[in-house]
C-alpha cells in the first residue's frame, strides 16, 4: 500500500529545548486505548499542555501562538522510553513532518521513520544555535531536502548534511510500503524455515 | 573466520536476507503481543486482506490496561474492554495463541513468556513493548518495537531492522548484602546515563552477573532500555538451563537435553570484540534510588542528590525542571524523606523472587499507616506460588493487600493510579513526569527498599532490616 511521500519541506519552526523528553510526555499511557491511528495530536504532550483542571497551560509552546509550523526541534535525547509508536502517531497527527534534535531514542528512530516522519539529527552546537534563532526570531525557517540530505536554517545559511539509511530514504521518497516489500520476499522467507529446520 | 560475539552469532544466523546499505531482513522466533500496541497492527493486516503468516508463533496475553481488583467482572473503562475484546476477536480470528484476562495462565508478557517456556536460549523475540529485552536473560536477542513492525512480523514473520552495535558491560566482585539485581542494574544506568548505550545491544557478563538467579537476571536485562539500549542478553549457563529443566513442558522441545547440548554453544568466542566494553565492581554498588524524572537519575541510596546533571552541567533547565517536578533540591539528602505510596510488580520485579524478597523484611512487622501500597504480582503463575508458600497470608498480617495480576501502576493505564503530587517508591522501571499518574512522583528501588520504605513511612536504608536480622540470627 503506497504511503505519504516526503521529498522536500520549508516551514518554521516549534521550538522544545528539553532533554530527555520521554514517550510518556509525548502521549502519556492513559490515552493508549484507542485502537486506530488517528486523532491522538490532540492529545499529543498532554499533560504540558494542559493545566491539571483541563485549561490551555499558557506557558507551553504548542499554545504560543508565535511559534507554528511542521518541523518540531526537541532537544538531546528525544523519544526515549516507551517502544508506543502512538508517539510517532500523535506528533504526524498534530501536522509535524519532521524533528530535530541531536540524538534520538533508537525505537522512536525507528517508528518514525516507519510513519513518514523524518528525524533529523544534527550537532549539539548547531541545536543549541538553532533554539537561540527561534527564540528570538520565530518566524525563523528551515528547509530540509530529503533527495540532498540537507538541513539548512534559511535566515544564516546555516547548512549541514544529515544522515538516513539509503533504504528508509528511497521508501520516503517514493511513498514505499515496507510490508509490500517484506511480503515479496516470501519465498525466500520460506526456504530460510526451510533450511533452518532440517 | 572471525571471532563473533553471541549477540553476532544469533543475529547472522536470523538474516533472511541483508539489503545492500538497508536493514536486514531479521527472521524472529518468538513473537509475544498485547492488548495496547496490537489493535492497529491487525487493522493493517485487514485492510490488506492478508493472514497472519505464522500463527503459531505469537503468543498474546492481556496486561497493559487491565484492572487488577475484580477481574471477573467486566472492565469498567470503555476503551480499555474494547481494546482487550479486541484482542480476543483477533487472536481467535487469526488462530492465536491467547492467555488473556481470567486465562489462568495470564500475566504480563514479560513474566508468563519465560515462565511458560516460550523464551528459550538462542531465539530472536519481539513484541510491541519496549521491555522485551526481558528475555535476553536467557541468551536471546529480544528487543521491543513498534506497532509498524507488529504488523511486519504478523505478515511475514520478519522485520527489517538495522544491526546495532555491540556493548559489554563486566560485572566482577561480590554484592554486599541488601543490594539486588535492581541495584546493579540502576548503577550501571546512573553512571552511563538513560541514554548511554542508545545504538547498542548490550551484553552483561562477569562473576557478578553469573551468580545471579534467572529472575535475577530478567530484572538487569529488562532495563537495558533505560540505558537507551535496544537490548541487553546474558550467555545461556546452567543456572538457566536448571530453570528451564523445571518447566513441566517447553513448547515444542522433546528432548530437553539435546537442546541443552546446543545452548551450551551460545557463548562468545573467546576473542570475540565488542564496539565498546565498560567494567564495573559489583562490590561498590549500595542500594540505589532513583530522584529524578529519568532512569539515569539514580545514587546510592544514603547520597545526597547531586548539585549537577549527567553532563556535569550544573543546573541545566531540563535538570531543575526535573528535580521541581519531585519537589526535590540539589544537595538534598533523600533519606527520612516521607512517602505515599509503594507499588511492588511490573515486568521489572513482579516475579516470585521479588515478593520473596520484600517479605523479607515485613514478616512480622506492620506497614505504616501513611502508606498505600499497591502488591501486583506479574502472572496467575506467580499469585499461586505466593499463595502457595504463605505469602498471601503473610502479607496480609503484615497489612498489604494482594492484587490480581497486570501491568498497573507501573504505566498507570487502569486505575491504579498515584495521585498528583505524592511519592511512590517503586519497583518498576520509568519514573519519567506523569508515568504512574498525572503529576505522580516515582522514586524507583529495588523491592527490599520498597519494604523498608512500607514499613517506615519513609525513605529508608533496607541494610538496616537486613543488618538488624543478621543480629538476630547469631
Amino acid at each position: 500500500m503506497p504511503k505519504v511521500k516526503f521529498i522536500t519541506l520549508e516551514s518554521t519552526c516549534v521550538p522544545l529545548p528539553f532533554e530527555n523528553v520521554d514517550t510518556d510526555q509525548i502521549i502519556p499511557a492513559r490515552f493508549l486505548s484507542a485502537t486506530s491511528r488517528q486523532g491522538f495530536g490532540d492529545n499529543l504532550f498532554r499533560d504540558w499542555r494542559y493545566t491539571k483542571t483541563g485549561e490551555k497551560n499558557s506557558d507551553f509552546v504548542l499554545n504560543n501562538p508565535d511559534f507554528t509550523g511542521k518541523v518540531l526541534v526537541a532537544g538531546k535525547n528525544f523519544g526515549s522510553g516507551s517502544s508506543r509508536e502512538h508517539a510517532v502517531w500523535a506528533i504526524f497527527d498534530y501536522g509535524f513532518r519532521a524533528v530535530v534534535s541531536s540524538f534520538f531514542a533508537d525505537i522512536f528512530m525507528n517508528n518514525a521513520l516507519n510513519n513518514g516522519l523524518l528525524p533529523i539529527v544534527i550537532s549539539d552546537d548547531l541545536l543549541k544555535k538553532l533554539h537561540a534563532l527561534i527564540q528570538k526570531n520565530p518566524d525563523t525557517k528551515v528547509k530540509i531536502d530529503l533527495e540532498k540530505q540537507t538541513f539548512t536554517i534559511a535566515s544564516t545559511g546555516d547548512s549541514v548534511n544529515f544522515d538516513i539509511n539509503p533504504y528508509k530514504k528511497e521508501c520516503l521518497l517514493k511513498g514505499l510500503d515496507d510490508i509490500d516489500f517484506l511480503l515479496s520476499m516470501k519465498s525466500l522467507i520460506t526456504s530460510y524455515e526451510n533450511n533452518k529446520s532440517q | 573466520m572471525n571471532a563473533k560475539t553471541l549477540f553476532d552469532k544469533i543475529w547472522d544466523s536470523h538474516v533472511v536476507r541483508s539489503i545492500k546499505d538497508g536493514p536486514d531482513v531479521l527472521y524472529i522466533d518468538r513473537h509475544y503481543i498485547h492488548e495496547v500496541t496490537s489493535p492497529q497492527a491487525f487493522n493493517g493486516l485487514k485492510d490488506r486482506g492478508i493472514p497472519v503468516f505464522r500463527p503459531g508463533k505469537t503468543i498474546a496475553t492481556a496486561d497493559h490496561n487491565i484492572p487488577t481488583k475484580d477481574q471477573h467482572l467486566a472492565i469498567r473503562d470503555l476503551l480499555s474492554r474494547n481494546q482487550v475484546e479486541r484482542l480476543n476477536e483477533n487472536c481467535q480470528k487469526y488462530g492465536i495463541e491467547l492467555f488473556g484476562l481470567n486465562h489462568p495462565k495470564n500475566g504480563i508478557v514479560h513474566v508468563i513468556g519465560p515462565e511458560l517456556g516460550y523464551t528459550l536460549p538462542g531465539m530472536t523475540i519481539v513484541c510491541g513493548d519496549s521491555h522485551t529485552s526481558t528475555h535476553g536473560a536467557f541468551g536471546t536477542i529480544a528487543f521491543g518495537i513498534g506497532t509498524s513492525e507488529v504488523e511486519m512480523v504478523l505478515a511475514t514473520q520478519c522485520i527489517l531492522q538495522p544491526k546495532p552495535k555491540s556493548m559489554r558491560i563486566t560485572l566482577e566482585g561480590e554484592l554486599h548484602k541488601g543490594v539486588t539485581s535492581k541495584d546493579i542494574v540502576m548503577y550501571i544506568i546512573s553512571r552511563i546515563s538513560a541514554s548511554g548505550a542508545t545504538g547498542y545491544f548490550v551484553e552483561y557478563a562477569g562473576s557478578a552477573i553469573s551468580s545471579l538467579s534467572m529472575e535475577s537476571r530478567m530484572t538487569i536485562c529488562n532495563m537495558s532500555i533505560e540505558m537507551g539500549a535496544r537490548g541487553g542478553l546474558i550467555a545461556p549457563d546452567e543456572t538457566t538451563f536448571e530453570y528451564l529443566g523445571k518447566i513441566p513442558s517447553i513448547p515444542g522441545i522433546e528432548n530437553l537435553k539435546s537442546s541443552v547440548n546446543e545452548w551450551k554453544k551460545l557463548q562468545d568466542d573467546p576473542k570475540a570484540i565488542f564496539d565498546k566494553d565498560l567494567k564495573f565492581d559489583a562490590g561498590l554498588i549500595k542500594p540505589m534510588i532513583t530522584y529524578g524524572t529519568n532512569p539515569g537519575m539514580g545514587m546510592a541510596i544514603d547520597d545526597s542528590i547531586p548539585l549537577t546533571d549527567n553532563n556535569g552541567n550544573n543546573a541545566s533547565a531540563s535538570f531543575l525542571k526535573s528535580l521541581d517536578y519531585m519537589g526535590f533540591k540539589p544537595g538534598m539528602k533523600l533519606l527520612g524523606h516521607p512517602i505515599d505510596y509503594v507499588f511492588v510488580g511490573s515486568c521489572t520485579n513482579g516475579r516470585i523472587e521479588d515478593f520473596r524478597a520484600f517479605a523479607k523484611i515485613i514478616k512480622g512487622r506492620k506497614k505504616a499507616e501513611n502508606i498505600t501500597a499497591l502488591i501486583v504480582p506479574g502472572s496467575k503463575k506467580v499469585e499461586e506460588q505466593m499463595a502457595a508458600e504463605g505469602l498471601i497470608e503473610l502479607y496480609k498480617s503484615a497489612g498489604f493487600e494482594v492484587r490480581q495480576p497486570g501491568c498497573s501502576s507501573c504505566l498507570a493505564m487502569n486505575e491504579d493510579k498515584i495521585p498528583q503530587g505524592k511519592y511512590a517508591v517503586s519497583t518498576s522501571n520509568r519514573n519519567f513526569e506523569g508515568r504512574q499518574g498525572p503529576g505522580a512522583r516515582t522514586l524507583l528501588a529495588s523491592p527490599l527498599t520498597a519494604a523498608a520504605a512500607a514499613i517506615t513511612g519513609r525513605i529508608t536504608d533496607p541494610r538496616e532490616f537486613i543488618n538488624e536480622e543478621q543480629k538476630v540470627k547469631k
